[in-house]
């Protein structure tokens, strides 16, 4: 197989590699198997933890909470790592969260324009849009044209603020309570809290 | 300097792909790519800067041609060899390999320890570091280039579009770990880490969309200093 020889400061030994993905993905799996670096196993148990186990459901939760638990809201925007610590959510990509409220004033919207961060133990494994180049370019420069591209309207009086994730804090976004949800408990309100709505990208609605 | 994954404010990106997809995987190999990165991960020879920056480093032309996962599993491969777990043998050799398996290593993680180990909260703040110099309401001017002082063409979180810029401090994060020397194994040298506001209008002048739009970065302090209104 040719390896082509870089005049830059880096090799890239990815090109000893099949080319194809797929066909990548398993020639370094099978690698990593022989040389007892990987056991196939943890490999199926971590995509079941991130498919099943922890995504955007465990955000509603906190959302929910949040909505119906005046004290809970508080010390969610006082010091949201440890709140949500209350829920048992903690963990890798989640290190230092931060808490940011939706008002009729304010609308806030989270990327990543430098790479994908994402608040992992709260909302999962990012969607493919939050990665894409579209979402990470333009996030930041026309957050508005952006939110139209998810049909999302903003309040004639809203400005918007875009977090971008430079550093290890993780941003959620607490979503505006719906008008019309005064009668609903808690696991009730947790179903409507949508993954979008967390990242600013929808608007809960029921 | 800006690299190629440092996209921010770029212009010519057409509509978000995919808004309504709630898959967050296409093909199972993608699965797989992810799970061998975190497990990877946990054997301890290198930190999450470095891995990133592994990333930044793939070609300027790879990166924008491959899919997500292509850049994660190409790039685990880069690191997995810069940091000696693999050498270029063990990839030459893939396709014939008859080698017998070796037993699995002791650091290895386990199937029984991925929740506890994905779930340990693991900071990156420091008790140490130099003191901070802002405080909250305080206007500060990003560098006029997000240059690596510690390795030339090295990893920076300040991304281009706001270099050069005058923001307010509205928030104190505490002493966090640099990954300007930490994604070159050159140490943590912690640092006060800010959030630090901008205008929409100062970033993007006459053609910012709200006039009371902003945008938050976070900020370690060696890229900030001091400005009068």
């Amino acid at each position: 197989m040719p390896h082509d020889h870089h005049d830059h400061d880096h090799d890239h030994s990815h090109s000893l590699l099949p080319s194809d993905p797929e066909l990548r993905v398993r020639a370094l799996e099978s690698i990593l198997v022989n040389k007892g670096l990987v056991d196939p196993e943890t490999l199926n148990t971590l995509i079941d933890t991130y498919e099943n186990k922890i995504g955007p459901k465990n955000g509603a939760r906190v959302v929910a909470k949040s909505w119906v638990d005046a004290d809970f809201r508080n010390r969610l925007l006082e010091n949201a790592t440890k709140a949500i610590a209350e829920l048992d959510y903690s963990g890798r990509q989640g290190e230092h969260m931060v808490a940011v409220e939706n008002t009729p004033e304010q609308h806030n919207m989270v990327v990543c324009t430098l790479c994908s961060c994402y608040p992992w133990p709260i909302l999962g494994i990012p969607p493919a849009w939050y990665k894409s180049d579209a979402y990470r370019s333009r996030a930041v420069r026309e957050p508005r044209k952006v939110l139209a591209d998810f049909g999302v309207t903003l309040l004639p009086d809203q400005n918007v603020r875009v977090w971008d994730s430079t550093a290890e804090v993780r941003y959620l976004v607490i979503p505006m309570r719906p008008e019309g949800t005064k009668g609903m408990t808690e696991e009730q309100l947790a179903e409507i809290v949508s993954r979008d709505s967390m990242i600013g990208t929808g608007l809960v609605t029921i | 300097m800006n690299r190629v994954h440092d996209m921010g404010g770029r212009i010519g990106d057409g509509s978000v792909p995919e808004v309504d997809a709630q898959d967050m995987f296409h093909r199972d190999w993608e699965k797989r790519a992810m799970a061998m990165t975190l497990a990877t991960g946990a054997l301890g020879k290198w930190n999450i800067d470095a891995s990133r920056h592994a990333r930044e480093l793939l070609e300027p032309e790879d990166y924008r041609k491959f899919s997500y996962y292509e850049k994660w599993v190409s790039a685990l491969t880069d690191i997995l060899v810069q940091t000696g777990l693999l050498d270029e043998v063990d990839l030459k050799n893939v396709i014939a390999s008859d080698t017998q398996p070796v037993p699995l290593n002791e650091k290895a993680l386990r199937p029984q320890n991925v929740l506890a180990a994905m779930g340990a909260h693991v900071p990156y703040t420091r008790e140490v570091g130099p003191t901070a110099l802002f405080a909250i309401g305080d206007y500060v001017r990003t560098a006029s280039q997000n240059t690596n002082r510690f390795v030339k063409g090295g990893h920076s979180r300040l991304p281009e579009y706001a270099m050069d810029c005058v923001g307010r401090i509205v928030d104190l994060h505490g002493t966090h770990v640099l990954p300007d020397s930490n994604a070159h194994f050159k140490g943590e040298n912690p640092e006060p880490l800010y959030g630090v506001e901008f205008t929409a209008e100062t970033l993007w002048g006459v053609t910012a969309e709200g006039v009371g739009d902003t945008i938050v970065l976070d900020l370690w302090q060696s890229y900030l200093e001091a400005e009068g209104e």
